[in-house]
């Protein structure tokens, strides 16, 4: 039972859903609200990750952060180490990969708050990032909540792009999925057994508590007109 | 010299009529301003151009000494600096917050718990909109509005949102309401007696362009054209005194005249008496037989126009009074200019509205 990487999974996970949340928000109420007209292009690059093959965006990923690369040579200056096969370069490869599961319940959510409720309170003189924070956010609870939890539950599981970008090395970027793979490698099935089945029963607890305290949520902030 | 809100706009939307709009609105005073015209004028566009929601494609809004839009400079002032309480047709209740939450959400100075005492929410203070009924929703919208302390109020068909009982009571009730806050308010309203019930002064619009606006009265006595005439309707609109109740019925004067009529007024003492031409009878004698019809006026023939098969006669009966007549009523009668005749008006027939 590999509980060194079951713990790193939980850690990135954690992390990814947290930078989602920094990142998703604002810009979901770009692609939300925003007039552009060449946004589409935006909401395009956004989706990528749902038709690329993991292995095609960790090898992308894997260019644009290693040590030759602008963004590798900076963070080199910045702490004097690498990105790829890091914890941090793990980070950004799953923030990326993610990046859909969070911003489409965002905009989804933004987009079916009742404009009329945004114009009043700009009307009663309050600023458009406040009515973000005081009207926008609140009523989109659930589907903040759900492209959290899909960010979770989405880095928990992935492989291919861990596997490009981070490698496989213990306590740093063997992630959960990449043991039990190791595991079936080496013929080791019953471990592979037990990692995956409790991967599964925290997957299946992560989205039931979602799912119950979704429910919830929903009674305290009812759809308007009820 | 008095604040003013002056208005000179134009916006087309894709599909539909050019938008022209002219008006000037003193701001120093309390003042209610019906803007009203039928559906599709234009009427919604207006309020949402002054509270800062659409942009014009040209013209200026100014208000007292601050220039809220001009195209020609290309100023536009967001709407949260404009301080508008602008109220859309179904209230806009922020659904997850409270009563108190909404009231206070834009608050400005104003202590939110003596507001919610005025518009006789204490009690509600603590519920959701989702327990709220139409009627309540709308206390709601406005004591938020208020609390925000706004130059000025804007109301897009206020009592349409609500089912019909609550709409005749609430009449009288936001009237009431408009007159205790002391802000100016332009009201939106495709319902003549809701212009007649809460409007000092009217503004007409049809097809987008701003044709008549005035006192009221006048405007609803006198329209100035045809399209005006047809979208008031109604012919005869007198200011009245109540003089007594019972049964309800209700006996009112105007200029020495008494009219009996249908009671639809509730309590208000001041009231406006609405006749269409159509329902007002002219007799040459009086016949002496029991007739059903509650009000027979001496009346002096004032003027006998003639509009294809029907004539238009103004009557003299200590208030102007308008009826229409066939011609071959007219001939047959031997109607003329300044003879005494007896006009007859059902008390079903006049429609008595609240004043103030």
């Amino acid at each position: 039972m590999e509980w060194q990487a079951l713990w790193l999974s939980l850690r990135l996970s954690f992390w990814t859903t947290l930078i989602l949340l920094a990142i998703g928000l604002p810009a979901a109420h770009w692609l939300t609200f925003s007039p552009r007209r060449w946004k589409f292009l935006v909401e395009s690059v956004v989706a990528l990750p749902l038709v690329l093959p993991p292995t095609v965006l960790g090898f992308y990923i894997l260019l644009a952060i290693g040590p030759q690369s602008p963004a590798g040579r900076l963070y080199a200056a910045i702490t004097g180490g690498m990105l790829p096969f890091s914890f941090q370069g793990l980070l950004i490869a799953s923030v990326l990969y993610s990046l859909p599961f969070a911003v489409q319940p965002f905009t989804s959510g933004f987009a079916a708050v009742d404009r009329k409720l945004i114009e009043a309170s700009w009307c009663l003189g309050v600023s458009r990032p406040a009515t973000f924070f005081r009207v926008i956010v609140p009523l989109s609870i659930p589907s903040i909540v759900t492209g959290m939890i899909l960010s979770f539950a989405h880095t928990l599981g992935e492989f291919g792009v861990v596997l490009m970008v981070g490698g496989n090395l213990a306590g740093i970027t063997r992630t959960v999925s990449i043991s039990i793979y190791d595991d079936v490698q080496a013929l080791n099935y019953s471990a592979a057994l037990h990692t995956s089945l409790l991967l599964l029963g925290i997957s299946f607890l992560v989205l039931a508590a979602t799912y119950g305290l979704r429910r919830r949520v929903w009674a305290v902030w009812p759809p308007y007109g009820r | 010299m008095d604040d003013e809100l002056s208005v000179d706009v134009r916006k087309r939307h894709a599909g539909g009529p050019e938008i022209a709009a002219a008006l000037r609105l003193p701001l120093g005073k309390h003042s209610v301003t019906v803007l009203f015209g039928p559906s599709g004028a234009g009427k919604t566009t207006v309020l949402r151009l002054i509270a800062g929601l659409d942009t014009p494609d040209a013209g200026s809004i100014r208000c007292g000494d601050e220039v809220w839009y001009d195209g020609a400079r290309g100023i536009r002032m967001p709407p949260q600096n404009r301080r508008v309480g602008y109220l859309s047709q179904d209230y806009a209740i922020f659904p997850h917050l409270t009563v108190r939450g909404n009231v206070a959400y834009g608050a400005r100075g104003w202590e939110v718990q003596g507001l919610l005492a005025r518009f006789d929410l204490s009690d509600l203070a603590e519920r959701y909109p989702r327990q709220l009924s139409g009627g309540q929703l709308q206390r709601v919208a406005l004591a938020r509005a208020l609390a925000a302390q706004p130059r000025l109020l804007l109301l897009d068909e206020p009592l349409s949102a609500l089912d019909a009982p609550t709409r005749l009571r609430m009449r009288g009730d936001l009237r009431q309401l408009l007159a205790g806050v002391q802000v100016p308010a332009i009201v939106v309203t495709h319902d003549r007696t809701e212009a007649l019930a809460l409007g000092d002064t009217i503004a007409i619009m049809i097809d987008g362009k701003l044709r008549q606006a005035g006192a009221v009265d006048s405007v609803f006595d006198s329209p100035a054209d045809a399209d005006v005439a047809a979208a008031v309707g109604v012919e005869t609109i007198c200011p009245a005194h109540v003089v007594s109740r019972s049964a309800g019925l209700v006996t009112v004067e105007i200029g020495g005249a008494h009219l009996v009529a249908v009671d639809t007024a509730g309590a208000s003492a001041d009231v406006f008496a609405c006749i269409r031409a159509e329902s007002v009878t002219i007799e040459r004698n009086p016949s002496g037989n029991p007739t059903s019809a509650r009000n027979h006026l001496p009346a002096r023939i004032v003027s006998l126009i003639p509009e294809g098969p029907l004539a238009r006669v103004t009557l003299d009966c200590g208030f102007r009074l308008t009826a229409i007549v066939t011609r071959q009523s007219e001939e047959e009668m031997r109607l003329r200019e300044g003879e005494q005749v007896t006009a007859v008006v059902k008390a079903t027939s006049i429609r008595i509205v609240p004043r103030a």
